[in-house]
C-alpha cells in the first residue's frame, strides 16, 4: 500500500467521525496551547526582569578595602590594607574578562544654588563609571577623562538635586551651584533612574571627576574608597570576579587559601539570579501544570483510540478480509492518532499564540513567545500521539481476520 | 476438464473452548472447477461457514491440505496470505460489512487501497464499473444507510468483484435478505458465473441452492451428499415469476 493511500484511508476515517475527531483533538489543542502561552509568560516575566536588573547594571562588580582585625578585634572597612588607584588601573590592564573600571570616591555634602541649598551624595568618578552603570545624561556632557584626571571643577546634577536646587523640570546645564563652599559648573543633567534595587534614590546624587572630589572635598591623595568594574558580558561575570580576586590578592601579597582578604568583591548578579530564580520557578511549575495537561490530551487520544479499534474491529476485520496486511491496519491506526495530535498541535500552537498576544493587549502582562517553544510543544504533541497512538494500532494490528469479523 | 481452482484434501478443524474440544470440519475433501457454481448446505453447526472462512483465508485449518489456484495455502505467513485475499478471492458476508458513512464508491474502493498495483485513477474506473455491473450505477455517492438490504448487498459483490478474483466466497448472502432481493443477488450470481467467474456461496435455503450448478451438502462437519442440479433455476424467470412489487406494499 503507498503512503497516499494510507492518508487518505486515515483522513477518511477521522472525517467519518467528525465530532469525535475534534473533541479528542481539543485535548490536544488546549495542552499544546496552555504550555505555549505559560512559557511566553514566563519568558516574559524573566526577560522583564532582565532588562530591570541590567538597568541597574547587572554586570557591575565592586570592590571594597577590607577590614582590618588586630588581636581579634574587627576595625571599619577601610582601616587595614589600602586600595590604591594602581589597583583600579591594574584591574583594567590585566583582567581580561573586565570591559570598565572606575575608581570611585563618595563624600555627602552641602550644596548650595542662589538661595537653596541641599545635603546629598557627591561621587567622584571617571567617565567610565557612567558605562558601568548604564548612566546616561539628558542634557549637556559628562566630563572626560581629563577632567577626572586633573580635578576639574565641574559635576553633572541628578533630578532630585535639580529639584530642590533649581526648582522641577529647571534645566541649570551653564549655571554654578557651591559644594563645600567650593563653586563647580553645572555641565550635565542626569536622566532620572528611579529607584535603585535597594529602593533609595538614585536620582539624588551629583557626579564629579574623581580627582576633585578625591583631593578637594574629601582631602585624600591614595587611598581609594571603591573600584567599580563591569565585565565584558554577564555570562563572564563569574571569570571577571576570579580574575579581580586573584590579581588583587596577588598584588596585596595574600595567599589564594586566605579566607580573610583584604578588600571584598560584590557583585549584582546574585539579585538577578535571585529575581530569576524566582520567575523560573514560576515558569517551571506553570509549564509542568501545562506539561501535565499535554500527557492528559495524549491520554485522551490513546482512549479514543482503543475505543476506536472496538468499535471498528468489525471494520479491521474487513479490511483485512478484502487483503490488508497487518502493518497496513498498524499504520492506518498509527496515522490516525498522529493525524489527530499533529492536526491538534497545530491548532493548539495558533490558539496559544494568540492567548500570548491577548494577555499583552488585554492585560498588558509581559509576554514573548519563543520559536523553542512552538517547536517543543509541537514535537511533543507529536510524540504523544505517536507513544499514545502505537498501543491500540498494534492491538488493532494483531487481530485476527475471522475473529475480528465476528466481534459483536 | 477445467482447471482446478479449489482442492481441499482432508481438512479438519478444532476449536478449542477452554477445556472443550470442538470439531467443527471432520476431514474435508473438495474440488471445485474453474466455472463452477457449487453451493455448500447445511444445518447451522454443520460445519459450512467454519469451511468457507478457510477458504476465504480467513482462518487457518487444524489439519489437512488446501490449494487455491495451485497455491498452498499452509506455507504462506500472514502477510502473504493478506496477498493472496487482495488478489485471488472475493468474499460477500451474509451482514455486508460495508463501512458506514462511507459511500457506495468509496467501500467499492477499499480492496484496491490495499494493491499497489492500481493508480488512482484505475480505482475510481474500476469501482464505478462495478457497481454498474450490479447495477447500483446511479447509488455510487450514497452511503449503506441510504441503500435497502438488497442494494447493500449488491455494493457488497461489487467489492469482492473489483479486484477481479479467481473465485467469489459468498457465505450466506441471502441470509438476511427478502425473497425478491435474494433472487435479485442470486441473479448477479448467475450472470458472473456465466461470464465465467467461478462462485461458491454457503446457504442453508434449498430453494437458493437451485440456483447453482452443483449442491454439497455438509453434516457434522462432513460431506454427507453431493449433488448435480438437475432443473437449475434461473434467477430471471424466478423474478418475473414473483407478485409484482407493488403488492409487496400493504
Amino acid at each position: 500500500m503507498n503512503y497516499l493511500n494510507l492518508f487518505v484511508i486515515a483522513y477518511r476515517s477521522l472525517n467519518r467521525n467528525k465530532v469525535r475527531s475534534f473533541l479528542t483533538m481539543l485535548g490536544m489543542i488546549i495542552g499544546v496551547a496552555s504550555v505555549i502561552a505559560m512559557l511566553a509568560l514566563g519568558q516574559g516575566s524573566r526577560n522583564s526582569i532582565k532588562q530591570q536588573i541590567s538597568g541597574l547594571g547587572s554586570n557591575v562588580l565592586m570592590v571594597f578595602p577590607g577590614a582590618s582585625y588586630r588581636g581579634g578585634v574587627a576595625s571599619a572597612a577601610g582601616t587595614g590594607q589600602r586600595l590604591v588607584l594602581d589597583d583600579a588601573w591594574a584591574i583594567r590592564d590585566e583582567c581580561p574578562s573586565v570591559k570598565y573600571v572606575s575608581p570611585v570616591a563618595r563624600t555627602s555634602a552641602q550644596v548650595i544654588a542662589g538661595a537653596n541649598n541641599w545635603n546629598t551624595q557627591i561621587y567622584g568618578i571617571y567617565p567610565e563609571y557612567f558605562n558601568i552603570r548604564n548612566l546616561q545624561v539628558e542634557s549637556g556632557d559628562l566630563f572626560t577623562d581629563e577632567d577626572a584626571r586633573r580635578g576639574t571643577k565641574v559635576c553633572i546634577l541628578g533630578k532630585t538635586v535639580i529639584t530642590n536646587l533649581f526648582g522641577e523640570g529647571a534645566d541649570p546645564v551653564g549655571q554654578r551651584v557651591r559644594i563645600r563652599n567650593i563653586p563647580f559648573r553645572v555641565i550635565g543633567v542626569m536622566k532620572a533612574k528611579g529607584q535603585s534595587g535597594m529602593g533609595s534614590d538614585e536620582d539624588d546624587v551629583i557626579y564629579a571627576p574623581f580627582q576633585t572630589v578625591q583631593r578637594r572635598l574629601r582631602g585624600q591623595t591614595t587611598r581609594v574608597q571603591q573600584i567599580y568594574a563591569s565585565a565584558v558580558s554577564e555570562d563572564a561575570m563569574t571569570q571577571a570576579q576570579t580574575e579581580i580576586d586573584n590579581l588583587l590578592r596577588q598584588r596585596k601579597h595574600v595567599a589564594k587559601n586566605d579566607e580573610e582578604p583584604p578588600f571584598r568583591l560584590r557583585n549584582q548578579q546574585e539579585i538577578l539570579d535571585m529575581l530569576t530564580s524566582t520567575s523560573d520557578t514560576m515558569v517551571a511549575l506553570l509549564a509542568s501544570i501545562a506539561a501535565i495537561s499535554l500527557i492528559v490530551g495524549g491520554i485522551g487520544i490513546m482512549n479514543i483510540m482503543f475505543v476506536s479499534v472496538t468499535e471498528r474491529t468489525r471494520e479491521i476485520g474487513l479490511r483485512m478480509a478484502v487483503g490488508a496486511r497487518s502493518r497496513d491496519i498498524l499504520r492506518q491506526f498509527l496515522l490516525e492518532a498522529i493525524l489527530l495530535s499533529v492536526i491538534g498541535g497545530l491548532l493548539g500552537v495558533v490558539l496559544g499564540v494568540a492567548a500570548s498576544h491577548l494577555f499583552v493587549t488585554m492585560l498588558g502582562w509581559p509576554v514573548s513567545v519563543t520559536s523553542y517553544s512552538i517547536f517543543l510543544a509541537f514535537i511533543f504533541s507529536a510524540m504523544v500521539g505517536i507513544f499514545f497512538g502505537w498501543y491500540p494500532a498494534r492491538k488493532a494490528a494483531r487481530l485476527i481476520p475471522m475473529d475480528a469479523l465476528r466481534y459483536e | 476438464m477445467e482447471k482446478i481452482i479449489i482442492s481441499v484434501r482432508s481438512l479438519t478443524k478444532v476449536y478449542e473452548m477452554g477445556e472443550v474440544k470442538v470439531h467443527a470440519l471432520r476431514g474435508i475433501d473438495l474440488d471445485m472447477h474453474e466455472g463452477e457454481f457449487t453451493a455448500i448446505m447445511g444445518a447451522s453447526g454443520s460445519g459450512k461457514s467454519t469451511f468457507m472462512n478457510i477458504l476465504g483465508c480467513l482462518d487457518l485449518p487444524t489439519s489437512g491440505d488446501y490449494f487455491l489456484d495451485e497455491v498452498d495455502v499452509k506455507t504462506l505467513n500472514r502477510d502473504q496470505l493478506a496477498h493472496l485475499r487482495n488478489r485471488k478471492i472475493g468474499f460477500v458476508f451474509q451482514t455486508y460489512n460495508l463501512l458506514p458513512r462511507t459511500t457506495a464508491l468509496e467501500n467499492v474502493e477499499l480492496p484496491l487501497f490495499y494493491n499497489r498495483e492500481v493508480n488512482k485513477k484505475e480505482r475510481l474506473e474500476r469501482a464505478a464499473n462495478v457497481l454498474e455491473m450490479v447495477g447500483i450505477g446511479d447509488r455510487m455517492m450514497h452511503f449503506p444507510s441510504q441503500l435497502s438490504g438488497g442494494q447493500q448487498q449488491r455494493v457488497a459483490i461489487a467489492r469482492a468483484l473489483i479486484n477481479d478474483p479467481v473465485i467469489m466466497l459468498a457465505d450466506e448472502p441471502t441470509g438476511n435478505l427478502d425473497t425478491r432481493a435474494s433472487f435479485e443477488v442470486m441473479d448477479i450470481f448467475q450472470k458472473l458465473n456465466e461470464k465465467g467467474i467461478t462462485i461458491c456461496l454457503v446457504t442453508h435455503e434449498p430453494d437458493i441452492s437451485q440456483f447453482a450448478s452443483r449442491n454439497v451438502m455438509f453434516r457434522d462437519g462432513k460431506i454427507h451428499r453431493e449433488v448435480t442440479v438437475e432443473n437449475r433455476k434461473n434467477a430471471v424467470v424466478e423474478l418475473s415469476n414473483l407478485p409484482s412489487e407493488d403488492d409487496d406494499y400493504e
